[in-house]
């Protein structure tokens, strides 16, 4: 087994410039995919929790109907929750919301508006909603958080007092004068244009509401686990007129233009596979070509061909765990660096992302999935490439081979 | 003893198009520790008779044994073996692996012989020393002479402990000085441990030290001479 290590690894730097070329695209390909596939899922990651944090959560318990129509009457009674034990060690946090829609005017300006009831405190973790002021008081009592867009268009500033028009619980008339305390700024346009965020008892009264929720939003330590949590969460829920929605049911489009996303990826990887897979075949090719006299002597000589195929298929795994190691080596401080420091994107890209409700950012993601599919990938073309090689030596003839 | 036992061998190159009859009926045998050349003009049939001996082509008739053993329906892989156990190949040339030093060279029978490595060494050794070439030990082949690649190549061949030696043309491609050393060390070998060569050449100079000289014309026996 020595020899045939000492046999492979000399005859790989035989042509060093070849095996440098070979072992570079190998590297360059991995490399490439890595960081590819990095910020793909990063991406995702950065999408998924965007979304969940400022809409949905993870895991989103709503009275049955809710979904299907999001009416403040599909509202439900918080103290069901409460006598409830929702506690899992997977559960990062959990946050009651009450949403609605009402006319917001100040002065002669009227605009509708989106209306969120929170806890302010418990918001502050789980959307960070505390991070999107720009101006004014988190945590004043009584007043309202306004997004800077929509107190642009309502030429409304810190202090001034808003006028809230709409329709409350089972249609009674709702309508109330708050002072605006604070001025949230978001990245999504559509917030940004049309958000206030009032504390949540302050909603429950300004909709005749008390104690009504629309949903109760839960964040997971692992956006994948939702599958897992469903069967906990129904047996708690089972007696209740309440529905249990994952993330994945919630933002279909997103679950979809991820999948979308993630598959067009593969298919640029495998059409650069194919290109670096002709270049290592091309190589496998020369190694035997340009050997045959001497792989016929071995033969001669005594060398069964079973060896001269573990031989060879030695020399193959060397070359390839060299590209591979290689790649990996490149990507991974790469993919460290811009994991711990997103890219920030500015100009029209940025524009471009903030048009599509996310953050103009492109995070990169760490795990460890993406360099185990990388390698494993080009590990299955060079074994799928490598037939070649094997075959070739299982025909060889010594005959002709020593007539070369 | 014999060790090489031919009878009614022929063989047919392209027997479906232009049948070449390059070996015909040829019985044979030879004994152990002769030291053999098979000669004739070029196209005669050497290096075919050559590699039916050695079991690295097929025979189209009659039969082969090498050391009363049957190899004509021997499957490639117990063919290979078989190789490897009892006879010894040198090449025209070329006849090393390149990425191995000489002392190597030589190891690599014996290592897919399973020796152990006390007795790999010694024996490497002990032939490098008497192939003249201990100090060239750890060059690889692109470093050494043809002369020299040619004595590694003998004992590289001897290494197994084969039955005997086949060479074709081993001096084919060395000068006089160079052809001369190599066969004093073959004859030496001969002499000394009984060790059989046969041998392929054109070159008078060789034909005058072997001890029994097999002609060739047109795949036929035309002499055989005892000397
Ligand atoms: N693979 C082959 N296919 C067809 N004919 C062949 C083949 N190999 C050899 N021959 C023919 O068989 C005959 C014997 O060839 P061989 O190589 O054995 O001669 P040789 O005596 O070794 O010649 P040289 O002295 O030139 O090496 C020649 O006529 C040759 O053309
Ligand atoms: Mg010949």
């Amino acid at each position: 087994m020595i020899l045939y290590i000492k046999l492979a690894w000399r005859n790989v730097w035989r042509s060093k410039k070849r095996t440098w070329i070979t072992a570079s695209s190998i590297a360059f390909s991995v490399f490439f995919a890595c960081l590819m596939q990095s910020s793909q899922l990063g991406s995702y990651d950065n999408m998924i929790d965007n979304s969940a944090r400022f809409f949905t959560g993870h895991l989103g318990i709503h009275q049955v109907d809710f979904w299907e129509d999001q009416i403040i009457d599909n509202s439900f009674d918080q103290q069901e929750l409460i006598q409830l034990d929702l506690s899992n060690s997977d559960i990062l946090i959990g946050v009651p919301r009450l949403s609605s829609f009402a006319l917001a005017s100040y002065g002669d300006k009227t605009k509708g508006a989106a209306l969120f009831g929170v806890s302010l405190p418990l918001e502050a973790e789980f959307s960070y909603l505390k991070r999107k002021l720009i101006e004014g008081d988190y945590n004043n009592k009584g007043g309202v958080l306004m997004a800077e867009g929509l107190a642009a268009n309502l030429n409304l500033r810190v202090g001034d007092t808003l006028v809230l028009m709409g329709q409350g619980y089972h249609g009674v008339n709702a309508a109330g004068k708050y002072p605006v305390s604070g001025i949230l700024k978001f990245p999504i346009p559509t917030l940004n244009q049309g958000a206030i965020y009032l504390p949540l008892e302050t909603l429950q009264e300004f909709l005749s509401a008390p104690n009504m929720i629309s949903s109760y939003s839960i964040l997971l330590k692992d956006s994948q686990d939702t599958e897992l949590m469903r069967s906990h969460m129904e047996t708690i829920l089972k007696d209740k007129e309440l529905g249990l929605m994952t993330w994945q049911e919630m933002l279909p489009d997103l679950v979809s233009s991820i999948e979308l996303d993630y598959y067009g990826g593969w298919v640029i990887l495998i059409i650069l596979y194919v290109v670096i897979g002709f270049g290592i075949f091309g190589t496998f090719l020369m190694m035997i070509k340009e050997r045959t006299y001497e792989l016929g002597i071995l033969n001669a000589i005594g060398m069964n061909k079973y060896r001269i195929q573990a031989m060879v298929a030695i020399e193959i795994f060397l070359l390839i765990f060299l590209g591979v190691l290689m790649g990996l080596l490149m990507a991974t401080p790469i993919i460290l660096y811009f994991w711990s420091n997103p890219i920030l994107l500015s100009g029209d890209a940025a524009l471009a992302m903030e048009k599509f409700g996310y953050e103009p950012i492109i995070p990169f993601a760490l795990n460890f999935k993406i360099f185990y599919n990388q390698g494993i990938s080009i590990f299955v073309i060079a074994l799928f490439l490598a037939i070649y090689p094997m075959l070739a030596i299982k025909q060889l003839k010594i005959i002709k081979a020593l007539n070369e | 003893m014999k060790v090489i036992e031919l009878k009614s061998l022929s063989k047919i190159y392209n027997p479906d198009t232009i049948p070449v009859r390059a070996i015909n009926d040829v019985s044979l045998s030879v004994e152990e520790g002769e030291f053999t050349a098979i000669v004739g003009p070029s196209g005669c049939g050497k290096t075919t008779l050559l590699n039916m001996i050695g079991g690295l082509d097929a025979r189209s008739e009659g039969s082969v044994e090498v050391g009363g053993v049957s190899i004509q329906d021997m499957s490639e892989s117990q063919l290979t073996t078989f190789r490897m156990q009892h006879i010894g190949f040198v090449f025209q040339a070329y006849n090393l692996i390149p990425v191995l030093t000489a002392k190597e060279n030589i190891e690599f029978i014996m290592v897919l012989q399973n020796m152990d490595a006390k007795t790999m060494q010694e024996r490497s050794d002990d032939l490098l020393d008497r192939m003249g070439i201990k100090d060239q030990r750890d060059r690889r082949p692109s470093e050494l002479s043809g002369g020299q690649q040619q004595r590694v190549a003998v004992a590289r061949a001897l290494a197994s402990r084969p039955k005997f030696v086949l060479a074709d043309e081993p001096t084919a491609n060395l000068d006089s000085g160079s052809t001369e050393a190599l066969l004093d060390i073959m004859a030496k070998l001969n002499e000394e441990e009984n060790i059989t060569f046969i041998f392929s050449t054109h070159d008078q100079r060789v034909i005058d030290r072997a001890k029994r000289v097999i002609t060739l014309e047109d795949g036929v026996i035309v002499s055989d001479e005892h000397r």
